[in-house]
């Protein structure tokens, strides 16, 4: 470890506060958007913050297995990203719309 | 890596620049209403998300996140919204009140998480290894450890191939009759 390292300069608290405000905002964006395709870029805003907050603490403790579990959720996010876009475009060919707020069938 | 050693607030200045495209980009992605801009923006928050992997020396994941997001992710996303033909005029219009409730709520949500994590940076080890986020140490791990996580990990790749394609298949003529008749 060199001696300047950001390791040395950067606690990893400020790091925390980053994650946790970019999962913030991927919320609010989930609460506040009705566009269907804004809603899923929300959330691969919230996976990508708390796989800043796993790289981070890795790197702090020098454990790579923080860094594997990234790979994984992005293997998730991959995953959720293709079902998630083909679901909408099969919502888009019935509804003509990706407004998230049309599909209310189930309210009963 | 050499860093710059100028701080500002008592912080790099690269991690100051670097949060602050990031939450700028990160907030232009929830409030425009042209669909394609927030994609845009939400590419350019990968790629700083991936200068952070850099600064916090996990090269090959800053490459990955690139690769993987930025390149085929957002390009997917891209495909769909052009697909689809949406614009700004398409953007479903949302009520005031429900837009004051979401700040609230995500404001309530920052303050729990801070308050709740930021002692938490007292029980970490700092620890740091050269070379940690190198693909050589991270091939090491993935292959031993993860090896079985590795695998399943294939196996729901595949299963969110066959399920996507089946998704967006468009229904042929003959199929689409009989579930009328069905109906």
């Amino acid at each position: 470890m060199k001696p300047d390292s950001i390791f040395n300069s950067l606690d990893i608290s400020h790091y925390i506060y980053l994650s946790c405000v970019l999962f913030c905002i991927g919320m609010f964006g989930v609460l506040m958007r009705r566009n269907a395709i804004v809603l899923l870029m929300c959330i691969e805003l919230m996976l990508n913050a708390v796989n800043l907050l796993f790289a981070a603490f890795s790197s702090y403790m020098g454990d790579a297995s923080g860094q594997l579990f990234v790979f994984f959720i992005m293997v998730v996010a991959a995953a959720e990203a293709a079902v998630g876009l083909a679901i909408l475009v099969m919502v888009y060919r019935n509804t003509k719309s990706t407004d998230v707020g049309l599909l209310n069938n189930l309210k009963g | 890596m050499q860093y710059l050693s100028v701080l500002i607030f008592g912080l790099p200045v690269e991690f100051l620049v670097l949060s602050f495209i990031t939450i700028l980009c990160a907030l232009y992605v929830v409030t425009n209403k042209n669909p394609i801009h927030s994609v845009l923006a939400l590419i350019m928050t990968f790629f700083s998300i991936s200068a952070h992997y850099i600064i916090l020396n996990a090269q090959f994941l800053a490459i990955v996140n690139l690769i993987v997001y930025a390149g085929a992710i957002m390009v997917l996303f891209l495909f769909v919204l052009m697909l689809l033909n949406l614009n700004k005029d398409s953007e479903p219009q949302v009520k005031m009140g429900w837009q004051v409730a979401a700040t609230i709520a995500a404001g309530l949500l920052l303050v729990v998480l801070a308050a709740s994590l930021h002692k938490s940076s007292e029980y970490v080890s700092r620890n740091p290894v050269e070379g940690v986020g190198l693909v050589k140490n991270l091939g090491k791990y993935l292959f031993s450890e993860f090896l079985v996580p590795f695998e399943l990990s294939g196996i729901l790749f595949l299963a969110a191939m066959v399920g996507a394609v089946f998704l967006g298949k468009r229904k042929t003529d003959d199929e689409s009759t009989e579930m009328e008749e069905t109906a």
